[in-house]
């Protein structure tokens, strides 16, 4: 294909899917005046106010001034995504590996079982399991939040690594065992660094799957608990919608996922073509 | 080193079901300090099925497996103290082919100048020199091979298995490090597995060779035991290259001679033989059919022949040739040291020397003859 044609089709694509994180990105330094205006236009004077606000935690609207958690959301989302996915990396690589490994009675169906959490309509299962965690206390909790996340990271993590320790030769492992070394330190000191590329992949997407979750915590948390997704609700006021603001809680809630996703991206690529692992 | 004891050794996949597969069965085995025996086998006969259960990565179902004096069945890989050389290489892929060799005596805390010293002296036998600092994705197939073999030999164990240890050389490096494994096994009196499939490999390294089929252990001998006193006939034709010439014969008995009557293919009278019943009746006991076998190098060609055939194809291969001769329909395989000038479509007088000749069973296979003298030692006494 001729380059310019090439450098065009690029253009168009690369175009098509980043106008809408652009335009929020400008939406973010402008008040809602600018933004309303009809027709809209590109060129507005910028301001720092919507994020002023967002990071002081107080906006001030027609109707009176506004106390806003976005801060405290943040750090929330961050809280209950890094757990979730601590969590689901302690369970799932074992399971995973066993899954991997090991032909045992019912292996199938329970690696099915767990992937099929993934098929349920979160608010079916949601509802009764409000009711629960009232009875037993769980509600409202970083600790219940992160057992409910697991719906979404464990199998992620799970099915995703398991693929990572099949393309493993077991051989390589067996070399290792024959060299003297126990079954635990294989595990640790090969089979882990072998599936590392695979592991962060996993990792990072379901970071990602946590960090955008909505109706989990908004059915299972309150105010001082909720993330960014739930918290964004906050900016629709009796006033009218604050659409700088939630442009600029958007960028600011991208930024950590983008941050990680760079930094991972070396692992992505090597994950995916996991050219290391086979002789 | 020690040695290695198989009792009655048996490996079963799957839980005992219908679909349970019975991949080694009932196989007895001991081996010397510093024997070095060949798993022989076609893909899938449980050689290295056998191999793994001696290594630990399979359990064994029923038998002891045994290094020394310890029954090691229950014991890990680890604790073993063998040395294993994989098919697939499984080399550890982020770590330097000196890495990878040196990294199997990690544990036994030497002196870095005495590693160096051990990995240059097996990277020169199997000339990987060039390759040390290299990794493993980065090189041949046959060079990861010889490093895996390397990672192996180096080691200070009990008992050395490798699995295919040479399938990927070319075959001029293949003979010339032959030799030198062999050398440097026989120095250090490794007890040494070989799996292979690869006849001449077996033959040209090992003491004693295992031959298995389907799970079980065929025999266990030397290699000229082998050829000459081959314990069936899947042992006679598939140790021997051309295999051995094997006829459906019928046996006849006319006073103190056994005549025995091969046939084609479709089971016409193609040729026949005599043998003295005096010699071969306690063997031949009595049965009408058997399998008559003999290895194409002892075909005698030429001379006052009791037999005429008809030659079909001659073909010279540089240092033998082999000839291929139709007897009355049967066709049969000579092989002479020298070129033999009878093209094909010649007659040719030839002779099947009655002391090597082969008799087998015409149901179990099992050898009753091997030239004159019956197969089974005690049948001989018994006469």
């Amino acid at each position: 294909m001729h380059p310019a044609i090439r450098v065009v089709l690029l253009t168009l694509i690369g175009l098509f899917f980043l106008f809408p994180i652009v335009w929020v990105f400008l939406m973010s330094f402008q008040t809602n005046e600018t933004i309303l205006r009809i027709p809209p236009s590109l060129v507005f004077e910028p301001t720092l106010q919507n994020y002023t606000a967002l990071i002081s935690g107080r906006l001030e609207t027609g109707a009176g001034v506004l106390e806003l958690a976005f801060m405290q959301n943040l750090w929330n989302s961050f809280v209950l995504s890094f757990c979730s996915v601590a969590l689901s990396l302690l369970l799932g690589v074992p399971a995973a590996y066993a899954f991997a490994r090991f032909k045992f009675f019912g292996s199938e169906d329970i690696a099915f079982t767990l992937l099929s959490f993934r098929f349920a309509p979160a608010l079916l299962v949601l509802l009764p399991l409000n009711l629960y965690f009232q009875d037993i206390g769980l509600n409202d909790t970083y600790i219940g939040l992160i057992w409910v996340y697991q719906l979404i990271t464990l199998p992620l993590i799970l099915w995703i690594v398991r693929g990572y320790f099949e393309d493993i030769s077991p051989d390589i492992e067996n070399a290792y065992r024959v060299d003297g070394h126990s079954w635990f330190s294989t595990f640790m000191k090969i089979s882990i660094p072998l599936a590392l590329p695979g592991i962060a992949a996993a990792a990072l997407l379901s970071f990602i799957f946590a960090w955008n979750n909505f109706v989990f915590a908004l059915i299972l948390a309150s105010a001082d608990k909720q993330p960014v997704t739930v918290g964004a609700l906050a900016f629709v006021t009796a006033s009218g919608i604050q659409y700088g603001q939630i442009a600029a809680a958007v960028v600011l809630s991208i930024l950590p996922t983008l941050a990680l996703a760079l930094y991972a991206q070396r692992y992505l690529v090597e994950g995916l073509s996991l050219g290391a692992v086979k002789g | 080193m020690a040695t290695l004891t198989l009792d009655r050794v048996s490996k079963i996949y799957g839980h005992g079901g219908k679909d349970a597969l019975k991949a080694v069965n009932d196989v007895n085995m001991a081996i010397d300090d510093g024997e070095i025996i060949g798993l022989l086998g076609s893909s899938g006969c449980g050689k290295t099925s056998t191999l793994r259960m001696i290594a630990g990565f399979e359990g064994v179902t029923e038998g002891d497996v045994k290094i020394g004096d310890r029954v090691v069945n229950r014991l890990s890989p680890a604790q073993r103290n063998v040395a294993m050389a994989f098919e697939g290489y499984a080399l550890y892929p982020p770590l330097t082919i000196r890495d990878n060799i040196a990294f199997g005596f990690s544990r036994d805390r030497l002196k870095k100048a005495e590693v160096d010293a051990r990995v240059k002296r097996i990277a020169d036998l199997l000339e990987i020199n060039d390759i040390l600092e290299r990794y493993p994705p980065t090189i041949s197939g046959g060079q990861q091979q010889r490093a895996s073999l390397a990672r192996a030999l180096v080691r200070n164990a009990d008992l050395y298995l490798l699995d295919e240890p040479m399938g990927q050389l070319e075959p001029r490096l293949r003979a010339i490090l032959r030799a030198r494994i062999k050398e440097w096994i026989i120095e250090r009196r490794l007890t040494t597995i070989i799996v292979t499939h690869d006849q001449t490999e077996a033959l040209a390294l090992c003491d004693r060779i295992a031959v298995m089929e389907a799970g079980v252990l065929l025999q266990l001998a030397t290699p000229h035991e082998l050829k000459d006193r081959p314990a069936n006939l899947f042992v006679a034709s598939f140790i021997g290259e051309p295999p051995m010439n094997v006829f459906k014969a019928r046996v006849e008995r006319d006073g103190g001679v056994a005549r025995l009557i091969a046939g084609d293919e479709a089971g016409h009278d193609a040729f026949g033989i005599e043998l003295p019943l005096s010699g071969a009746g306690h063997a031949l006991g009595n049965r009408h059919e058997v399998h008559l076998g003999i290895r194409p190098h002892l075909v005698a060609i030429g001379g006052g022949g009791a037999l005429r055939g008809q030659v079909v194809s001659n073909q010279w291969l540089g240092d033998q040739s082999h000839i291929g001769i139709d007897l009355g329909g049967a066709t049969l395989i000579a092989v002479t040291d020298g070129a033999l000038d009878v093209p094909a479509g010649s007659e040719a007088p030839l002779t099947l020397p009655l002391e090597s000749i082969h008799l087998f069973d015409a149901e179990s296979g099992v050898a009753l003859m091997h030239g004159l003298e019956p197969a089974a030692p005690g049948v001989r006494a018994a006469a």
